[in-house]
């Protein structure tokens, strides 16, 4: 039997009991080590977080956040590049990495027996990472045909103008991937002085989850981590985003078959006091995710008593509707998005939208919505938590963006929030002189 | 091989005096559980003038019964944090949601609701038929799915159920009546089509007898079984669509290939991983995107099913770089069909396959989609177990036969959908 089938130990962690038994220790160099136990799969996660991404980013070098990740999987000096490929497969394993607007981040998830190695990668990618020239030329076409892969997107297309007229000050206006100049004349350089500036035990957490021995794994860490320098303090000053005093306006007209409309406010960091009652608005506005952005903001949602999809899917003004609010480290964006009826114009959507957000700020939700919301939350929360791969991010990113202590708050503080509480977010939060609407227009073909 | 494959997954298989298979396998990661009714209703069932009638048939199954409106279901639903997936391909329909363990019985009950007493609203048909029409016109716009459409026509013909647009047309679904979809309820849902899975936190016994419970006393007779017709051998073709204002090209580049019951199953998915799966894309990736930096992604996919399935590559590219893109492709293709793989790559592809196991079966919902494909397609109980002795048996020869049967660049079709009139060379 598979110890995580035939295990009569019945675990079944929830989401207060993440955090729990989390064996917490750092390493000579400053190296944060987090290490769960979960013997329900003979798995093992290994994630390797840096406090780093685009939002540490200046002018002229946007995008280096995530082009230094990719060069990351491009060979080490102890891991030639030909040998990176094959090396996690060898225990069935799969490997990827990302990085976001506070962090960047590389993950294993392999046969438990892949433990030393994967640690061996992780060290090699913080310490030992090569940039040959070739290599950064490569990435650098590969990264630009990401980039226009992503923009066939007019809904990615639009989200990338939204976000941008969203900030005036913030590195958080910039996509991540970067704008096509930076990519176009960044060097081998920036990019490795980048590198050697970020990547330091103590700008990193060190996250293991699964069939494994916690004394066994700080052991290994300790081979393996231990004689990396720890490197000099990385502050992450960024400028402050001035209170938007206007409405902003952004409209896309290409070719397209389809219309979409964007909304962005101003959305509390995950340590404000308001994000949870946010978190629960957008639960009752638009369905609740939950808070694992690696696996919940994907798929069917739990939706249809949602205000806006009642309002807009419902009567025939929108064929989707999404909201994304996002734990961050500072003030995000709350984005909604919808995609317009085929037939139905842009005004006649927004209108219909603008109705029920104006409802909402001057009404808040119904307590029978606030509790609907609470429970949807409360199961998400155990939904996206389903796996070792699934609950290692979990306790690395809060670990990156807000630090300990987080995580295994986050139940109670869902259950905490109140009718109130909701009415008073969506008040404040959702003014239309504080908001930026984004349009794709879809134009007729060219001739 | 990762420690503890030896054992695998235990599930119970229960058929009901009416035909329905019940299967469930009891976990205990979280308090939480997997349902998973799969029903052979997919496109195969519909009528061919009735392009996406099945697909339709699945965004409306769940907005009415007889019993209970679309409100009541969504109240059933989403009050406990469920989202309901319908998912529809060539042979099945597949109804499945995870909810906490605490609500499967009154998840439970309103699925098999919907399942059985289905009512299709003339209301909700209307609201889902112009969310499907602005759907199929969005991926319109999407060169992705452009290019993948166009090839699966070009594979598998217009005539034949795999050459069908999944989705239907405009056309088609502008014309599908309340009558056409209560006629493929009738006719393809009944207990002998359908599989219930049940993984997750409940004992497998108790899990069964619900099931049981919430089926038993159904009774309803399916049409006749429909065959697969066979798939003519497609011409080697080439086409573009013209997308001017899209920055990127992306090309869908394939063959037919095998069915999933066929003897060399095995030895061709470990050809294409060696292709285009293993690491970031087998061969592919390593050529295309490492070597030459053109594509962000590039991979190759086999979908075998009980006909024949496709083997398809995809790329995006930018637009100048198309013709060296195809010609890397055919190059890949040309080199694996006519000199084989190495030995290295065999042994490497079958550790990572035999590895990836436990990763397959990582949570509940990836559980149910194994145990729906191992009962589809006969493959029995033990199937986890006996895979890792199916992969060892595939030898070097079993792969480059497997190669040589499908990769041949002179009988590929491809697409290319993006702004392929800006490069000035189609």
């Amino acid at each position: 039997m598979f110890a995580y089938l035939c295990c009569k130990q019945r675990a079944r962690p929830t989401p207060a009991d993440i955090m729990r038994k989390v064996r917490t220790a750092y390493l000579d160099n400053g190296l944060k080590v987090l290490i769960k136990e979960l013997h329900t799969a003979p798995l093992v996660s290994v994630w390797c977080w840096y406090r780093v991404g685009s939002g540490d980013e200046l002018p002229g070098h946007t995008g280096v956040s995530h082009w230094v990740e990719h060069m990351n999987f491009k060979g080490t000096v102890n891991i030639p590049r030909d040998e990176m490929k094959g090396i996690v497969e060898k225990f069935g394993g799969t490997w990827n990495g990302y990085t976001w607007i506070d962090q960047t981040t590389y993950l294993e998830t392999a046969g438990k027996d892949a433990l030393d190695t994967l640690l061996f990668i992780e060290a090699e990618r913080m310490a030992n990472g090569l940039y040959e020239p070739a290599e950064c030329e490569s990435e650098r076409t590969v990264i630009i045909s990401e980039l226009h892969g992503s923009e066939n997107d007019p809904d990615q297309l639009l989200e990338t103008e939204v976000t941008a007229s969203a900030f005036r000050a913030h590195p958080y206006r910039h996509p991540t991937i970067g704008w096509i100049d930076d990519l176009r004349s960044m060097t081998r350089d920036d990019l490795y002085g980048y590198y050697r500036r970020h990547y330091v035990p103590s700008n990193a957490t060190l996250v293991v989850v699964g069939d494994v021995d916690a004394d066994d794994v700080l052991r290994r860490a300790g081979k393996h981590f231990g004689s990396i320098a720890p490197g000099a303090p990385v502050a992450r000053a960024r400028a402050a985003e001035p209170r938007q005093v206007g409405e902003r306006r952004v409209t896309i007209e290409r070719e397209g078959t389809t219309a979409y409309l964007k909304f962005a406010w101003h959305a509390p960091s995950a340590t404000d006091a308001d994000f949870f009652p946010m978190l629960v608005l957008d639960a009752g506005l638009t369905g609740a995710k939950g808070l694992n952005i690696w696996s919940s903001f994907r798929g069917a949602l739990p939706q249809r008593k949602a205000r806006l999809y009642d309002a807009l899917v419902e009567r025939g003004l929108a064929s989707a509707v999404a909201g994304s609010m996002i734990p961050t480290r500072e003030p995000f964006l709350y984005h909604v998005s919808l995609t317009a009826m085929d037939g139905v114009s842009l005004p006649a959507l927004e209108e219909a939208a603008d109705a029920e957000i104006a409802r909402v700020r001057t009404g808040g939700l119904t307590d029978a919505e606030v509790e609907r919301a609470k429970r949807q939350l409360r199961a998400r929360l155990v939904f996206e938590n389903d796996s070792v791969t699934n609950v290692a991010h979990q306790i690395g990113y809060f670990e990156t963006i807000v630090g300990p202590d987080y995580l295994d708050a986050v139940a109670e503080r869902v259950r905490g929030v109140t009718t109130a509480q909701v009415a008073d977010v969506a008040a404040r939060r959702l003014a239309n002189d504080a908001r930026t609407v984004g349009w794709f227009k879809p134009a007729e073909r060219r001739a | 091989m990762t420690a503890g494959v030896a054992g695998g997954l235990a599930p119970v298989r229960r058929v009901l005096s009416n035909g329905a298979v019940v299967l469930a396998q009891e976990t205990a990661f979280s308090p939480a559980l997997t349902i998973s009714l799969g029903f052979r209703a997919g496109s195969l069932y519909e009528p061919a003038d009735r392009a996406g009638l099945a697909w339709f048939s699945g965004r409306v199954i769940d907005r009415g019964t007889a019993a209970r409106s679309a409100g009541a279901i969504a109240d059933g639903l989403d009050d406990r944090g469920v989202a309901l997936r319908v998912s529809t391909n060539r042979h099945l329909m597949t109804l499945s949601c995870t909810c906490l363990s605490e609500d499967f019985a009154d998840v439970l009950d309103v699925l098999a609701d919907v399942v059985r007493a289905a009512a299709f609203p003339p209301a909700e048909i209307e609201k889902r038929r112009a969310e499907m029409i602005s759907v199929i016109r969005q991926d319109e716009d999407n060169p992705g799915i452009r290019a993948a459409l166009a090839l699966q026509t070009l594979l598998y013909g217009d005539a034949h159920p795999y050459g069908r647009p999944a989705k239907g047309r405009v056309e088609t679904v502008e014309r599908f009546t309340r009558e056409d979809l209560l006629a493929h309820h009738a006719a393809r849902f009944a207990p002998s089509t359908l599989t219930a899975v049940v993984a997750g936190d409940v004992p497998a016994g108790e899990a069964v007898a619900r099931i049981e419970a919430a089926f038993e006393g159904w009774r309803a007779s399916p049409s006749g079984e429909r065959d697969v017709p066979p798939v003519p051998r497609a011409a080697a073709t080439r086409i573009a669509i013209d997308m001017p204002d899209k920055p990127q090209a992306d090309i869908a580049y394939g063959f037919t290939s095998i069915g999933r019951l066929d003897p060399a199953y095995h030895a061709h998915w470990m050809m294409n991983t060696i292709l285009g799966q293993f690491g970031i894309g087998g061969r592919l990736a390593e050529n295309i995107r490492e070597r030459q930096g053109m594509a962000y992604y590039v991979y190759s996919a086999f979908d075998p099913s009980v006909g024949p399935g496709p083997l398809v590559i995809r790329a995006g590219v930018e637009p100048d770089n198309v013709e060296r893109a195809l010609a890397a492709i055919d190059a890949e293709v040309a080199a694996l069909g006519r000199d084989g793989a190495t030995t290295r790559e065999v042994e490497e592809t079958r550790q990572y396959l035999i590895g990836s196991i436990p990763r397959m079966l990582e949570n509940n919902a990836s559980i149910a989609v194994f145990l729906q494909t191992a009962e589809f397609f006969g493959l029995g109980l033990d199937y986890d177990r006996r895979l890792p002795g199916l992969l060892q048996a595939v030898t070097l020869e079993d792969v480059n036969a497997a190669a040589a049967s499908v990769l041949d660049p002179a009988r590929a079709c491809s697409v290319v959908a993006g702004p392929v009139s800006a490069r000035g060379d189609r």
